[in-house]
């Protein structure tokens, strides 16, 4: 009896026993992981061999560069709200990952990083592919680790997901040594639900919640301007609701686009550099400004010595040290937003603000007149960019994501992107990183296989990760990828024509056959030079159930207005 | 605004990495650390830092602001020279030669409430713990008879007012369950 017992208990233990490596991957299964980005190399090995036996619980997508698997966890992770997963090896692996790391921390993405590392004997020695990534991503990550030890594994990649997701997001990295992915633990997991250091949200204070809604009901001119904070904290339902309630003009900034619809009555557009003319005027002379889940970035702002002086500034935010970062605060409102919304809506008077409102609508005439009226202007012979949009539009009838990379056409797709639904506008807002799209289209699409996913994109920036077509080409991905060229690398090419006597260096870009290329990688090509091909050839990409690649040539130098020219007020915004 | 010392106290876990995130704070925005002391705290398992920097009461401000936001920091607060009771350390190492050939050496130390921590044949090493300013004096004073080695610590400082950090963490423990 006595050795039937034992035996059992040693069977047990077995059963529990595995590898480190093992343990990863039970770990992301604990965590809902289906879907990861990555690329094989020496130090990650471990890890890749037991990705072989989950293969049918764990998609691995095989991206061809490391940067691509951090753009496309990050597109992900914007799209579905979920954590994004890339892995990656060693040296040149880790620090691949370090541009995507970068753009996920400005944008808060939820993005969990997992990278090899040499053994834990040769840590510190300038082994072969030995980076001190933990020591490269310290001011890039919401927080890292290094694991040399089996045992850690299983706290330390809960701990990871959990500050990943919770709170203000971001990307965190995990760097495991090769000796812990081959040692043994026995696994148990349990989700982290604290951090004795952490608090995620501050806690809502109703009173300043009462104060800021006594401010708005008494304001004459108020004006809201959101951000991504609000679809961060799952809040656009309220904020549609305290906007209709209040009756506010509301503006957007560009990681805000699409939490309230675009064509909703009081969206009065984009705020900062290229954004609309009333919201950006009208902030020098709105009498409240209410931001919400928004960090006053200075492409939002231009010149803070000329920023909404004449308002009070309320300032609803789930980061403490936000407030009064860049904006000094009248009234903050600490918190989710979810909360903070719904404690202030029941608050609020209804109001409707009908002349203050009129404003916006005058001044867009102004606008239309002079900027969006010639962005869609058929009678000149080339096509421009703001056109392909419209087109993109008409079939998707608002309801695609759009997944914008950096520059001129990124603009143009969140100026003239049609949105009825939150989490569909994808771009690297906080970076400005170019080769963002491409990746981050087809993380998009794994994440809502069920929409239609457009990636628009610069022919700069499409060539910067344009090896990502074999691996929509392998996996293939029914993403919509649609180049504008311009030759150019067309925003900077603006600056030079504006600030620099139209010194041009380098921005022109001798560009290869791209439909030649796209065909290397067996997709589905078309590309337009006429007008008259547009409509129907975007009509044929949308209705593709297949991957298809567009290239549209565009005007060569067309430029983006408005503009608020660096340094200027928000207020000294150029409509041409 | 004006620039001035202020004292940043921070009370963090004990783990690995979190002075390099501490210090790449301030490297950000080229603030020089004037001074970096980290030590065990009052409560277990708690770290503390105190950091010496001279800036303005805005850019202090943000600085703790970025540095709470650290997920392993429990607390940090700023405080003015004013507001904290602090001390430096230092050793002063003197060849024995020339103390024992000036008795009046002797006198001073006494005066300046150091001591002597060693005594050997070749040297003496004398400890002097007290503000900036009487370390400063008392290496004035050591350097003619030929001083051999100097060192000073980072500051030191506790605060006139209470630091609530076991009210604190025990808040943490009851608001952190969001999973």
């Amino acid at each position: 009896m006595e050795v039937k017992t034992a035996s059992f208990e040693k069977v047990e233990k077995k059963a529990m026993t595995v590898s480190g490596a093992e343990a990863v991957i039970k770990c992301l299964l604990e965590e809902g992981v289906e879907t990861i980005y990555g690329y094989p190399g020496g130090a990650i090995m471990p890890v890749y061999d037991e990705l072989f036996k989950y293969q049918d619980k764990i998609h691995h997508v095989l991206t061809r560069h490391e940067q691509g698997a951090t753009h496309a966890a990050q597109g992900y992770a914007r799209v579905s709200g979920k954590v994004g997963v890339a892995v990656a090896t060693s040296g040149p692996g880790a620090t691949n990952l370090v541009t995507g790391i970068a753009d996920a921390m400005i944008d808060s993405t939820p993005m969990v990083c997992i990278t090899g590392q040499v053994g834990s004997n040769l840590l510190g020695s300038d082994a072969f592919q030995e980076t001190d990534i933990v020591g490269i991503s310290t001011p890039i990550t919401k927080w890292n680790y290094q694991i040399t030890k089996a045992e850690e594994i299983p706290e330390i990649i809960a701990k990871a997901f959990y500050i990943a997701r919770s709170g203000r997001p971001g990307p965190v990295l995990v760097d495991i040594t090769k000796d812990a992915q081959f040692a043994s633990l026995d696994f148990t997991y349990k989700k982290c639900s604290g951090i004795r250091s952490y608090k995620p949200y501050p806690e809502v204070n109703l009173l300043e919640v009462e104060r800021a809604a006594g401010v708005i009901n008494n304001a004459k001119k108020p004006l809201i301007v959101f951000g991504q904070g609000v679809i961060l904290g799952g809040a656009e339902d309220l904020l549609k609701k305290v906007v209709e309630k209040a009756g506010i003009p509301s503006a957007w900034t560009i990681l805000g686009l699409s939490a309230l619809p675009t064509d909703h009555p009081l969206n009065v557009g984009m705020v900062g550099m290229h954004g609309n003319y009333a919201p950006n005027l009208l902030t020098n002379e709105c009498d409240v400004l209410i931001a919400i889940g928004m960090r006053f970035d200075d492409r939002v702002t231009g010149n803070l010595e000329h920023y909404a002086k004449q308002a009070k500034i309320i300032h609803f935010e789930i980061d403490p040290a936000e407030v009064n970062k860049n904006v000094h605060t009248d009234y903050p409102v600490l918190g989710n937003v979810k909360e903070t919304l719904n404690s202030l809506l029941d608050l609020l008077k209804e109001n409707q603000h009908t002349e203050w409102h009129d404003r916006f609508k005058e001044l867009y005439k102004e606008e239309y007149k002079k900027v969006v009226s010639l962005n869609l202007d058929v009678s000149k012979p080339d096509i421009h960019m703001a056109e392909v949009i419209q087109q993109i539009n008409e079939f998707s009838k608002g309801d695609a994501v759009i997944v914008s990379d950096v520059g001129q056409h990124q603009m143009k797709a969140c100026r003239y992107g049609k949105f009825n639904q939150t989490r569909s506008n994808v771009t690297s807002g906080g970076l400005g990183t170019m080769g963002f799209a491409l990746p981050a289209a087809m993380g998009a699409k794994m994440a809502v296989p069920e929409r239609e996913v457009v990636a628009v994109i610069g022919d700069g920036g499409y060539q910067m990760t344009i090896q990502e077509l074999g691996t929509i080409f392998q996996t293939k991905i029914p993403v919509k990828i649609v180049v504008l060229n311009n030759g150019f690398l067309g925003m900077v090419r603006q600056w030079q024509q504006l600030f620099f006597d139209k010194r041009y260096a380098s921005t022109e870009m001798i560009n290869p056959d791209f439909v030649t290329i796209a065909k290397g990688y067996h997709l589905k090509t078309n590309k337009v030079t006429e007008r008259s091909e547009l409509k129907a050839a975007v009509k044929e990409m949308m209705e593709s159930k297949e991957a298809y690649f567009l290239e549209v040539k565009v005007e060569q130098e067309e430029n983006v207005f408005p503009m608020i020219p660096t340094g200027a007020a928000v207020s000294d915004i150029l409509l041409e | 605004m004006e620039k001035k010392n202020y004292t940043v106290s921070i009370y963090t876990e004990n783990n690995l990495g979190l002075l390099s995130r501490i210090a790449a704070i301030f490297l950000r925005r080229h603030i020089n650390i004037e001074s970096i002391t980290a030590s065990p705290s009052e409560v277990n398992d708690v770290m503390r830092f105190i950091i010496v920097v001279n800036v303005t009461e805005d850019q202090i401000k943000k600085i703790v602001g970025q540095i709470e936001k650290q997920i392993e920091v429990i607390r940090a607060f700023y405080h003015t020279q004013e507001e904290t009771i602090f001390q430096e350390t230092a050793l002063y190492k003197i060849k024995s030669q020339s103390f024992l050939d000036d008795h009046s050496i002797q006198d001073f130390i006494k005066e300046t409430n150091a001591r002597i921590v060693t005594v050997t044949t070749e040297f003496f090493v004398i400890e002097k713990t007290g503000k900036r300013k009487e370390v400063d004096e008392l290496y004035d004073t050591l350097k003619p008879y030929g001083l051999m080695q100097f060192v000073r610590s980072g500051t030191i400082a506790v605060t006139k007012n209470e630091m609530p950090i076991s009210g604190i963490l025990e808040k943490f423990n009851t608001t952190n369950s969001i999973s």
